[in-house]
């Protein structure tokens, strides 16, 4: 059995080597058993993946093109640099990719609302969307810090009709944001789907979001063989919860001549511990919490640690548990980028290649970059773009201290 | 401890008994004593000390709320055994640890039971640990005789209670409700026919436990439980009313048994 076989069917259920798993509260068993029945009949149904497809090709842009960054490539001098455009989905990330697909397993199950956490609020103005297209009630839940620093996407989820819940608990961003969701599901599971937003939770969810993502993984590996005529010697993905990283990696891991490589948030740097690399940084332990078992940011009591990133994206104190076990058995490599470096990546591409990734992806970017200028150039290297960056106009713009859109600003608020 | 001949012993006595809820640090271990002290004072019979966690998906606003505080005053695991051992020292009712399963994960299954044991709790109750993923941690509680509390919800299917039933000891949590703790629960028909399919499943004694917050709502069980079990009512009223309505709402429980 390949590793993506082995990915997708079990000995154990809901396991990846030592983690996954579903630690829920009793109350929330017989919804997973639903889910779990019903995921496994879609995908036994070979009209479930087509209509997927379709639905992606239709309301999305899928397939999502492959760019060749020749510019970047020849600054660099190194191998050269593929682009996976995931920034090219409606909404602006991969995230389509998985809440489309949800989408269509809540009206398989006929369920009328759904709620999700939201850490970016990517995944929040996804499930927005979804909500309204599919005629759906939608609830947010989005840590009180992260609704400060990306409130744009808190306005669209809002004006998509849904309602979003600004959680103060904990620390206040997207691991609480989850935790408040799972309240909200353990009370209105009979008619309410959580659409979780990255591969991690309870089984069946790392598994759920892993098949839909694996849309990513797929298409890039035939776009590479047709544009090449061979596969990238190293593939790059960001990781936070690690959705988009995960469905990346589906789609070369029984190549083992592809290296796997996964960028957790460096954050201020990995000495000063205010950083999100729980894999990268070696800070991360083997720990049970929101309902499943990975490696966790904890204190040796396995209390959470407080996480720092510049992308709210990226600061989570858990990693997907197909992720972890990659990692452990040696096939996914992880490298970590810090808020510096991430914003200089960023500015680097915007002005070689005209394109806005992303804080998030851009930390796949700057990795890129540093491992292609020692590789030969013929060589290449695939990186994925997970979102687009325009969401980040205040934070970037903050720390590029960019003097007229401050102006902009003040002038603003000065007509309010 | 024989924690079922302990609540059969007292059920001589009373129609249902009380179970109290605390969260060590919470507002803080000074007044962690005195709220045991006032549990004593009014004779409850068993007491939950919750170790707060920084993660506590089944907890609602009141206890998420106070998990947090407690942590950020400091509370350890020393700090909470500690506790634990100078209450059990003190007080007559026994003890359950209440917590999340990272606690016991990260101490190792024979570490967590050994130091449970050791300063004096009963057992436990871990409500994000389902049968499945017990593992060792049930020969490791059997060696030392310390209940591991098991919990049905209504949302269970039959199936699954008969699955839990299977696997319980000394008494069985039954949650009143759907949702997390705090809020309100009917204590009327819907109840009693979940109390009945728990029936159907086990022997041991039932505790009730979610949304409970009266005397009153304690009489409403005489006949069908034998345990209700109070948390996010205290809390409320030890922040509302401070000691005196704390305890006020602790006569008006405790003489609801009976």
């Amino acid at each position: 059995m390949g590793l993506v076989d082995s990915i997708f069917s079990h000995e154990r259920q809901g396991y990846y080597g030592e983690y996954g798993g579903a630690f829920i509260p009793e109350i929330l068993r017989t919804t997973l058993d639903e889910l779990i029945v019903v995921f496994d009949s879609a995908r036994r149904d070979p009209a479930f993946w087509d209509e997927f497809l379709q639905v992606m090709r239709t309301y999305s842009c899928r397939p999502t093109p492959i760019t060749h960054l020749e510019n970047l490539s020849n600054e660099v001098g190194g191998a050269q640099i593929y682009l996976k455009r995931e920034d090219l989905n409606h909404t602006g990330a991969h995230k389509a990719n998985n809440v489309m697909g949800q989408g269509l397993l809540v009206r398989r199950m006929g369920k009328k609302r759904v709620i999700a956490e939201t850490g970016a609020g990517q995944h929040g103005v996804a499930t927005a969307t979804m909500a309204a297209r599919l005629g759906l009630q939608c609830t947010i839940y989005m840590g009180a810090v992260d609704v400060e620093r990306q409130r744009p996407n808190v306005f669209w989820m809002e004006q998509l009709g849904a309602e979003v819940v600004s959680v103060t608990d904990g620390s206040a961003t997207l691991k609480d944001a989850i935790n408040e969701s799972l309240r909200d599901w353990a009370h209105s599971m009979a008619h309410t789907h959580y659409v979780l937003g990255t591969a991690c939770g309870p089984h069946p969810f790392p598994q759920i979001v892993a098949y839909f993502q694996r849309v990513i993984g797929e298409e890039s590996r035939e776009q590479m063989l047709s544009a090449l005529g061979c596969l990238p010697d190293k593939v790059f993905a960001c990781v936070g919860g690690g959705s988009n990283a995960t469905g990346m990696f589906l789609g070369f891991l029984d190549d083992p001549e592809v290296e796997l490589v996964g960028v957790e948030a460096g954050g201020l740097g990995l000495a000063t511990g205010e950083h999100a690399a729980r894999l990268a940084g070696k800070v991360g332990s083997s720990g049970v919490a929101q309902g499943y078992k990975t490696y966790f940011f904890q204190d040796p009591e396995g209390q959470m640690q407080h996480t720092h990133s510049v992308s709210a994206g990226l600061d989570y104190i858990g990693v997907s548990p197909i992720l972890a076990h990659l990692f452990d058995i040696g096939r996914v490599r992880m490298e970590s980028a810090t808020d510096k470096e991430v914003i200089d990546g960023l500015k680097r591409m915007m002005r070689a290649e005209g394109i806005i990734g992303a804080l998030e992806s851009t930390h796949a970017v700057v990795a890129a970059l540093r491992e292609a200028t020692t590789m030969s150039a013929d060589e290449t290297v695939l990186v994925n773009l997970s979102g687009r960056g325009d969401k980040d106009i205040f934070t970037i713009a903050d720390a590029l201290e960019d003097e007229n859109w401050k102006r902009f600003l003040k002038d603003k608020v000065g007509k309010l | 401890m024989n924690l079922q001949a302990y609540i059969a012993e007292q059920l001589t006595e009373r129609k249902v008994l009380l179970m109290t809820h605390l969260i060590a640090g919470f507002p803080s271990l000074e007044a962690n004593w005195r709220m045991l002290e006032i549990m004593a004072e009014v004779g409850v019979d068993l007491v939950e000390l919750q170790m707060p966690f920084s993660e506590p998906i089944a907890d609602g606003p009141t206890f998420a709320m106070a998990n947090q505080a407690a942590l950020e005053g400091g509370i350890t695991l020393d700090k909470y055994f500690d506790l634990l051992r100078r209450s059990t020292q003190a007080f007559d009712f026994p003890h359950l640890m209440m917590g999340y399963y990272n606690t016991a994960y990260r101490l190792g299954h024979g570490p967590f039971c050994q130091r449970l044991q050791s300063n004096g709790g009963c057992g436990y109750i871990l409500p994000d640990l389902p049968i499945e993923e017990y593992g060792d941690l049930f020969t490791e509680s059997a060696e030392r005789e310390l209940t591991s509390v098991m919990l049905m919800t209504p949302t269970n299917t039959d199936e699954r209670l008969a699955k839990i039933g299977a696997k319980a000891n000394g008494f069985v949590y039954a949650v009143a409700r759907k949702g997390v703790t705090g809020g309100h629960t009917d204590l009327g028909d819907e109840l009693y026919e979940f109390i009945a399919r728990c029936r159907q499943v086990t022997d041991l004694p039932l505790g009730i436990g979610f949304g409970l917050r009266s005397g009153d709502d304690l009489r409403h069980l005489h006949g069908h439980a034998e345990i209700g079990i109070v948390g996010s009512a205290l809390l409320n009223t030890w922040q509302r009313d401070g000691e005196e309505g704390y305890r006020a709402l602790l006569q008006d429980l405790a003489a609801g048994r009976s």
